[in-house]
């Protein structure tokens, strides 16, 4: 984007934003929004607290382990729906609805099943993140050209070796792309799940701030999340980016 | 008909002296199409052979029965007299989409036939550079398959082909994805290649004049239902210039014979 001759870098547009919330948040108009120099305040300040930072050691736990647990069985199980049809047949449905549907609706029920801990949360996650993952997997073996297939098996490839040594190279650049959208939705599973069990990690911050009207603790919560989530998703693009310049090169 | 050779009929051909694959009664169909019926054919060790017919005829489905990647419903196939189902070490195949893995480099491309049987990494990668000199590709051997052109990328199957050091390469269709300038010096490579390496080729086409080109033996395939219509072997000397053979009589002659035969199958 180019302003008046001058390039204008991307996240410019961000700051544009960060004026208007300054300004009104300086008019006072509205008791929700304080201006943004106090949010950032805020999150200097919160950082700092031992509230925070156990809060946060909590849900990166929960994250990473949700997000662990979709990924190693996500992947097989994409792998297995995109090379087995009666597999596919008996699971496609099921991952289809559960992959748009309001899951958000499920997770009290997760409650009921996990208890008003960690393993709620982790089941939040898993439950939000696995979907896409098959799904991405699944599409990404279905478009392995027979041809490559045919090759390993004339030059002698065992099942295994088909498997680690084909399938899932050819397949990985999809393989990326399901855990990088999968990210994202375990973000959102971490935050509903520990906003509705309400006593753990984020989620009994964001409880605490929101009922004590701490508005601008509140908003510097929402940043980071929201800039976690961002920079999780940046990092899995750079690998993407980097297995798309010779596995996307496809014929 | 001058000095071709030539075998009329379906009647099985009496078998050469010395024949690495046998081919005996071969059948496939799929579904209710009748791809090949009843086909009985010998490859001569050490030759060439095209199969050659139009689309249609299942010259690529015999390839790859033969090849052992497509089950036959009936007949055998058996190289050097023992009978295969299932692809084996003296076999190898090249792709007419060249089925190069794109996120290997070229050497690990053309060693991964190696790398399956368990060769260890210095020794394939050893065996594998020089191939890809054979294949005139030295200097690419770090490139990945997607910084080299069509030609350049088949030559790397036919690299893998070769350092696997099978008997019998089994070639479909391998220069249909390459353009034209590139098809013809790779046809002299391969003329040259097929007196250098002693194996045997078995090549399918779809072009008479590149089987005419490069064939000791083409084997014409008649379509729906695909059966052996015709045996021809050129007798076309190959020892010289490469470039002369196109203006060779026999070759003219043993083109346009083809197309006579071939042209009932076009509409």
């Amino acid at each position: 984007m180019t302003l008046f001759g001058y390039r204008v870098p991307m996240m410019a547009s961000l700051l544009v934003w960060c004026v208007v919330w300054e300004i009104v948040g300086r008019l006072d108009l509205v008791f929700m929004l304080p201006p943004f120099s106090e949010v950032l305040a805020a999150a200097v300040d919160l950082v700092q607290t031992p509230s925070w930072q156990s809060a946060t050691v909590t849900t990166l736990r929960a994250f990473a382990m949700g997000m662990v647990l979709s990924i190693v069985i996500g992947v097989p199980l994409g792998i297995l729906m995109g090379r087995v049809k009666i597999a596919d047949d008996l699971l496609g449905m099921w991952v289809n609805i559960f992959s748009s549907a309001p899951l958000s609706a499920i997770v009290p029920v997760l409650m009921i099943l996990f208890g008003f801990g960690e393993k709620t949360i982790v089941a939040a996650v898993f439950l939000f993140a696995i979907w896409i993952i098959v799904l991405d997997t699944r599409a990404g073996v279905r478009h392995i050209s027979p041809s490559l297939i045919e090759m390993a098996r004339s030059y002698g490839a065992s099942r295994p070796a088909l498997y680690t040594k084909i399938i899932l190279w050819a397949a990985l650049p999809e393989i990326l792309a399901g855990i990088r959208l999968g990210l994202i939705r375990g973000v959102k599973g971490v935050v509903i799940g520990q906003l509705l069990v309400a006593i753990v990690g984020y989620g009994a911050l964001f409880e605490t701030f929101s009922r004590n009207f701490r508005m601008a603790e509140f908003w510097a919560l929402t940043i980071i999340l929201f800039a976690f989530a961002l920079l999780v998703a940046e990092l899995i693009e750079r690998a993407e980016a980097k297995v798309e310049y010779y596995a996307g090169a496809r014929q | 008909m001058g000095a071709t050779a030539l075998r009329n009929g379906p009647s099985p051909v009496p078998a050469p002296i010395d024949s690495i694959v046998e081919v005996r009664g071969i059948s496939k169909a799929y579904g209710n199409v009748e791809a090949l019926r009843g086909i009985d054919l010998d490859f001569p060790r050490g030759k060439l052979t095209s199969l050659l017919g139009p689309s249609g005829c299942g010259k690529t489905t015999l390839l790859k029965i033969i090849a052992g990647l497509i089950r036959a419903d009936g007949g055998t196939v058996a190289i050097n007299g023992k009978r295969v189902s299932a692809p084996g070490p003296e076999r190898a195949f090249v792709f007419q989409d060249f089925a190069l893995m794109p996120w290997a480099t070229v050497t690990r491309n053309v060693a991964f036939g190696l790398e399956l049987r368990g060769t260890n990494k210095a020794e394939r990668e050893e065996i594998a550079r020089g191939y890809i000199a054979e294949v005139g590709l030295a200097g690419f051997e770090d490139k990945y398959p997607h910084e080299l052109s069509g030609g350049m990328r088949q030559r790397v199957g036919l690299a893998r082909a070769l350092s696997v050091d099978a008997d019998v390469l089994l070639l479909d269709e391998p220069f249909s994805a390459v353009d034209e300038q590139n098809r013809r010096k790779f046809q002299e490579d391969l003329i040259r290649l097929r007196t250098n390496q002693n194996k045997t080729f078995i090549f399918v086409t779809h072009s008479i004049e590149e089987a005419v080109y490069i064939s000791d033996r083409i084997v014409l395939l008649s379509p729906r239902p695909g059966r052996v219509s015709q045996i021809i072997e050129p007798a076309i000397d190959r020892s010289g210039d490469p470039e002369r053979i196109h203006r060779d009589r026999h070759y003219l002659d043993t083109v346009e014979e083809i197309w006579q035969g071939l042209k009932q199958y076009v509409e």
